[in-house]
């Protein structure tokens, strides 16, 4: 006991705590930006130059992996005479669509359930129980019933869409200010009126939340769609490609790929941003 | 005859149904409020102050009595009269102008015409050159302001204030008394006005309820005998002083019991 209290004094000493040494607070030099960039730019180069040496020495299989010259001579080929921009102008409008119409029919439906608690009780488990549902296993069912087509692309990319927007717009509804809706009512507002000059527009920031991980999964639905049956689209391509040992034209595709998704969610980011702007403040 | 009374209360209690049993949050009151009139409602948290307001504005029915306004039933109606909450509750994403005629809007005024109604009144309070803001860029008291202006330009006569100031600071508080005062007598409404603050209901009203609580009640209303319009000074005059004693004896819980304990 004694011991312990004289020990905890001698912590307090002076002398205890400069031979601890105290510590100086953390700080990181941050290097400017062009240095940044040419070392993303070198590791990048690294990469591509390891691959290409590697392929040509026969450390790396290029029969299984490709490589970088093969890839470029593809890809040339792939815009000049092959079915590029007919492929990205196909998953391109899939997404568009699935993303449009599964962002506007889930919000919709997590908005309508404002409207009766007791609707909204009934219909929330099937709601969770499609959430839980890996929607992707639903695409070869999708594909036989909407066909080979667009139809098909977009179902999926909205089934994968559809549910996050509910959810979120329903959480919306959830957060709703109880005070601000006593306020509409207290001057005398319908119930139609409360909804839309009120719940909307409160609810709106919530949807627009969701926007970037829409576009996300809406592209993914596009490519499952594409890959179980298609006649074009770049799902279609990498498919196609991977089948016939065209790794390269694998390869190629899925560079498009990604940069048709930076894009678009390089556009939707703008979207939200503008829409923001008009609507939070 | 004389003329109906603008508001009145008869019978009018509120009991809900708890787990432990009946809860009686209103005990029957009858109020009586001539139109032009401010009256105050004053007493500590848990005096149905709220709850009267709710049966007023039409939010709660009540579980015994009638709500008339100009001798008509209007138990249970919503926008019959303007209820402004302890929050402003201004809109966001709407401009101030905007929110300012959102009860117009309601009751069926075209946008445009409620704003050009509107305008002259911001630019007339102290809101001018605020217009095309958004409620984000107001300070408190603007925003206050803003909440008032909304619940006036209504076209009802009758208006129920929930401790609008209860959230300022002193010095905005006592500008935005007197800004009240100036907008009602402009206005010419009938003013319910709930606070905590005594000095704040004797300055403003015509009359004072004290209200008790378990079960919530009036215990007493008292007549403000102060001419308008009241200088800042007169907080310190005697009939000032003696009468916030006075209520202060009464809303004193000590007092209370004492007066129980001389009843029984």
């Amino acid at each position: 006991m004694i011991h312990a209290i004289s020990q905890s004094i001698a912590r307090f000493q002076p002398g205890a705590a400069s031979r601890r040494g105290y510590r100086k607070l953390p700080s990181t030099p941050v290097w400017p930006a062009p240095v940044i960039l040419s070392i993303q730019i070198g590791i990048l180069v690294c990469i591509v130059a390891f691959w290409e040496i590697g392929a040509r020495l026969g450390v790396i299989d290029a029969f299984f992996w490709s490589q970088p010259s093969a890839i470029w001579a593809t890809a040339k080929i792939f815009f000049t005479t092959g079915s590029a921009f007919t492929d990205i102008a196909f998953t391109f409008r899939s997404t568009l669509l699935g993303f449009f119409f599964g962002t506007l029919i889930g919000s919709a439906l997590g908005l309508s359930f404002w409207w009766s608690k007791n609707y909204a009780a009934v219909v929330q488990p099937f709601i969770i129980c499609f959430e839980s549902l890996p929607k992707l296993a639903l695409a070869p069912l999708v594909v036989l019933v909407f066909g080979m087509g667009l139809s098909s692309k977009v179902a999926i990319a909205i089934a994968l869409t559809v549910v996050v927007s509910t959810l979120t717009a329903y959480a919306g509804v959830k957060a709703l200010d109880r005070d601000s809706e006593r306020l509409f009512y207290s001057l005398g507002a319908s119930r139609w009126q409360v909804f839309t000059k009120f719940v909307v527009p409160a609810c709106l920031p919530w949807i627009i939340s969701v926007l970037r991980i829409n576009i996300g999964l809406a592209l993914t639905g596009s490519i499952v769609g594409e890959f179980i049956s298609s006649q074009y689209g770049l799902g279609r391509t990498i498919l196609y490609a991977g089948q016939t040992y065209e790794i390269a034209l694998v390869w190629v595709a899925v560079a498009v790929l990604s940069a048709l998704s930076i894009a678009m969610y390089v556009a939707v980011s703008w979207l939200e941003t503008w829409l923001r702007k008009g609507v939070v403040h | 005859m004389h003329p109906p009374s603008k508001l009145s209360l008869e019978n009018v209690s509120m009991t809900f149904q708890t787990k432990a049993g009946p809860f009686e949050a209103l005990a029957p009151v009858d109020l009586v409020v001539e139109a032009g009139r401010f009256i105050s409602l004053i007493g500590p948290s848990g005096c149905g102050k709220s709850t009267i307001f709710n049966i007023v504005a039409g939010l709660q029915p009540p579980t015994t009595g009638r709500v008339l306004i100009d001798g008509e039933d209007a138990t249970g109606q919503i926008g019959r009269v303007g209820y402004m909450l302890q929050k402003d509750l201004l809109l966001p994403w709407r401009t101030v102008l905007d929110n300012v005629i959102l009860g117009m809007e309601i009751q069926g005024m075209p946008a445009g015409q409620a704003r050009d109604r509107a305008r002259p009144y911001l630019a007339r309070y102290g809101l001018g050159g605020f217009e095309n803001q958004y409620p984000s860029a107001l300070s408190g008291g603007m925003r206050q302001r803003a909440a008032l202006l909304r619940t006036l330009l209504l076209k009802n006569d009758v208006v129920l204030l929930d401790e609008p100031f209860g959230a300022l600071d002193a010095q905005t508080k006592a500008q935005m008394q007197e800004w009240l005062l100036k907008i009602w007598a402009d206005f010419n409404k009938t003013v319910i006005f709930v606070t905590h603050d005594i000095d704040e209901a004797i300055y403003l009203s015509d009359e004072i309820c004290v209200m008790g609580t378990r079960p919530g009640r009036v215990v007493e209303r008292i007549e403000t005998p102060l001419a308008r319009p009241r200088p800042r000074s007169v907080v310190v005059e005697p009939t000032f002083v003696e009468l916030k004693h006075y209520c202060l004896g009464l809303l004193d819980p000590g007092t209370e019991d004492k007066r129980l304990d001389a009843a029984a």
